[in-house]
């Protein structure tokens, strides 16, 4: 074993020596790269891109619900079918094809190689198909848009009999396809996630103990098991549920001897620990962000570790707090309340750490710092509503309203979008060599957090008063049509216009601050971590004056026996 | 375009290498993807005694001789892996070839199992027993397909003498669809 590694090592080394080879043709540059740098980046653009689409989706059943019958601009008349498949729409593409793509490949491509130190991912051509693979299911997921019958408007958690019959769905093509393109973007992850945890595992830099790691690495890292631990019963399910979709089979039909009860445990299964998987590379980022601009070490970071490991496992024992008036056994409905509440406690336990470490510190208010502070703030009231949810008595009368959907957003909010502009904020002059535009990025902060907020308080309102959830027209329910109600829902659907027209200002900023911003040292923010050695944007092989060595914790900063306030982890003394 | 392999692939922090740990890692993922059928499969057994009826009717003796075909494979698989230690390329190609050999004679088998079955009118849509039975045993062979198709792309480059540290992965991964098998043979054919 040991002589054929030190054999492939040399082997390795030998190629290197000649190796890395800038590939000359646009083309092979940008589309056919096997560069971790520039595969994030296609995930990071394409995630983006995906998040307009999921946007638009939003924006336009949104409309149908405050004002009943209108024609949308944009889309015009939204039908109960397009209602349907418009809500579909937006779940599944922006767990799947948002947050998925962006906190974990994009971020991992782009910061693994960089933050441990190496010059690229161990399977680099591994990480091409992974993405090549994830725009295929992307064609996919449009493919089922135009199929005969329409987009599958069963909703992202896709259960059967709806989603297993086209004579209740009424997509016969749409629900298969779309089943298909989800199966496809796992296949993808799987890739990604193999390469990420063998990349960490054995390519550190030397002197880089575990210890020493940064707390965004670690975080990916975890997730991407919990991922890969987790997709697997699904990815089972959804073959079943494809073939009674498409062959007739029964596995989800109590008339053929099938069970529909078992898809929810092998979606939720799945579907919760995604959560987690999602929460915790937002974590990270605010680790790196929180540190970096208190200037104060990490209060604990081996809290923090031991809290996420805690939160990876637990996860996987929660599940079924999504099905407690589907049936199952009340006895398993009090199992599972009390794990639902205790894995609130390493979570909490991570954001106490991070306001810890804000505490004593020399606090500058840039853009990504606004950004992981509004992440604390906000998460934690999806955190805290998540109680009421966990616990099954009040589950039963909270289920199926909007105020599952307000706590969800308040929890997939910060991670998919106020993480994610923590995270571009700050790796920004990274990627790009220049500056974003400070007062453009607190603009669109402000025009973010104030909207968000005004649409999702409405929501717990109307959740509170029993407000039903997939509904396409309340004026049919006139219980839902108490007084007051239908002005939260236009309240809500106003700040979500105005939420997406903000977004605009953040594009404006991105492109022009790319090609016109201010342009950016390696170490703009005298951050300590290793992707700050690489210059500003960094070549292919990232450190041009050879590989780092590391000596020290990533959060070394304002250490009394120096001068400066912080401590690159690659400087030996 | 030429592929210079990067400096990351050839470093070892664990002492484990790269090819090797990325293959435990998939076997990790593919197991929960069994878990779940499997674990499908055993709950609808213990809510439906009556599913013994439709399991009587599958080929025990087919099943245990493609058992038997699949564990000679193993062994030839381990056998191209000391080849491989011994950093003789040729001789561990001629034993991949081999295993090869016992993953076509499986699916051979395979195929002439579901074809009978077919024609008597078991087929994946006649009751749910089936379904699983199809279902799990076909993922089952698509992983057999997989293998052999890349074993062979490995035996290829091992008889010129390259990258035979992959000879082990694959063997690894050759080992854990064969423990695959050990599973669906009793929950299949014998649980009747």
């Amino acid at each position: 074993m040991s002589t054929a590694t030190a054999e492939h090592g040399h082997e390795g080394q030998g190629h290197d020596a000649h190796g890395h080879h800038e590939p000359q043709n646009f083309f092979l540059k940008y589309f056919w790269s096997t560069d971790h740098k520039i595969i994030g980046m296609q995930y990071l653009f394409t995630g983006l891109a995906m998040a307009v689409v999921g946007g638009f989706a939003v924006y336009a059943f949104r409309m149908q619900l405050a004002f009943p019958g209108m024609s949308v601009p944009g889309w015009g008349r939204v039908t109960a079918t397009d209602y349907n498949a418009l809500v579909t729409t937006h779940g599944s593409v922006m767990i799947f094809w948002v947050a998925m793509p962006v906190l974990i490949a994009a971020l991992g491509n782009y910061l693994i190689p960089l933050m441990i130190g190496c010059d690229d991912m161990v399977f680099p051509r591994l990480n091409r198909l992974s993405y090549q693979l994830f725009l295929l299911s992307i064609v996919v997921l449009f493919m089922s848009f135009y199929a005969q019958g329409g987009g599958f408007g069963g909703a992202w958690t896709s259960y059967p009999p709806l989603a297993a019959k086209a004579e209740y769905n009424l997509t016969p093509a749409g629900a298969p396809l779309w089943l298909l393109a989800v199966a496809l973007e796992f296949a993808a992850f799987l890739l990604g996630g193999i390469n990420f945890v063998t990349t960490v595992m054995n390519s550190r830099a030397p002197g880089m103990k575990m210890f020493d790691i940064p707390m965004v690495i670690w975080m990916i890292i975890i997730a991407s098991i919990m991922f890969m631990a987790s997709v697997g019963p699904l990815v089972a399910g959804a073959v079943m549920l494809f073939f009674d979709q498409t062959l007739g089979t029964g596995f989800f039909d109590p008339n053929q001897g099938g069970d529909p009860v078992l898809w929810q445990h092998l979606f939720w299964f799945f579907g919760h620990p995604e959560v987690y998987v999602v929460l915790l590379p937002a974590m990270g980022i605010v680790a790196e962000v929180v540190t970096t601009f208190a200037r104060k070490k990490l209060f604990a970071y081996k809290t923090v570790l031991y809290t996420a490991v805690g939160t990876g496992v637990l996860g996987f024992f929660v599940w079924a707090h999504h099905q407690f008036i589907a049936g199952i056994d009340p006895r398993m409905a009090n199992i599972f309340s009390v794990t639902t509440l205790l894995i609130s406690i390493p979570v909490a336990e991570m954001c106490f750490v991070y306001i810890a470490t804000l505490y004593g510190g020399s606090i500058r208010l840039t853009t990504p710092m606004l950004w992981a502070l509004a992440f604390i703030g906000e998460f934690l009231i999806g955190g805290v509503t998540g109680i009421f949810l966990g616990a099954s008595g009040a589950d039963i009368y909270f289920h199926d309203t909007y105020f599952v959907i307000a706590h969800f957003h308040y929890t997939f909010f910060p991670i998919a979008f106020i993480a994610v502009f923590a995270a571009m904020t700050y790796w920004f002059p990274k990627m790009f060599g220049r500056y974003m535009n400070e007062a453009w990025g607190k603009v669109h902060f402000w025009g973010t957090i104030i909207p968000f907020n005004f649409i999702f308080i409405p929501l717990f309102l109307l959740g509170a008063r029993g407000d039903h959830r997939r509904i396409y027209d309340y004026t049919h329910f006139p219980d839902l049509m108490k007084p007051g109600m239908q002005d939260l829902r236009i309240l809500a659907t106003l700040a979500l216009v105005t939420l997406l027209a903000f977004q605009l200002v953040f594009v404006v900023n991105f492109f022009l601050s790319m090609f016109r911003g201010k342009k950016a040292e390696a170490n703009p923010w005298k951050a300590n971590t290793l992707e700050w050695v690489a210059p500003s944007p960094p070549p292919h092989g990232n450190f041009p004056e050879g590989l780092p060595n590391v000596y020290r914790g990533p959060y070394e900063f304002s250490h009394p026996d120096r001068q400066e306030d912080y401590w690159p982890q690659n400087v030996a003394s | 375009m030429s592929m210079a392999r990067p400096i990351a692939t050839t470093r070892s922090a664990t002492g484990i290498s790269t090819g090797k740990l990325a293959v435990w890692w998939l076997i990790a993922s593919e197991i929960v993807i069994f878990g779940g059928v499997l674990g499908s499969y055993v709950m609808h057994r213990l809510g439906h005694p009556e599913w013994a009826d439709q399991a009587a009717n599958t080929n025990t003796w087919a099943g245990a001789f493609n058992t038997l075909v699949l564990l000679t494979s193993s062994l030839a698989a381990v056998l191209a892996h000391n080849a491989a230690e011994m950093k003789d390329g040729k001789k561990a190609a001629k034993f991949l070839w081999l295993t090869i050999l016992g993953a076509l004679v499986f699916l051979v088998v395979k195929s002439w199992e579901w074809s009978t079955e077919i024609h008597h009118g078991f087929t994946i849509t006649s009751h749910t027993f089936w379904s699983f039975y199809y279902t799990a045993a076909g993922i089952h062979g698509l992983h057999v397909i997989i293998g052999a198709i890349i074993m062979a792309v490995i035996a290829v480059d091992a008889a010129k003498g390259k990258d035979l540290q992959r000879v082990e992965a694959v063997g690894l991964y050759w080992h854990f669809v064969d423990i695959v098998w050990i599973f669906l043979f009793p929950l299949l054919y014998i649980a009747k």
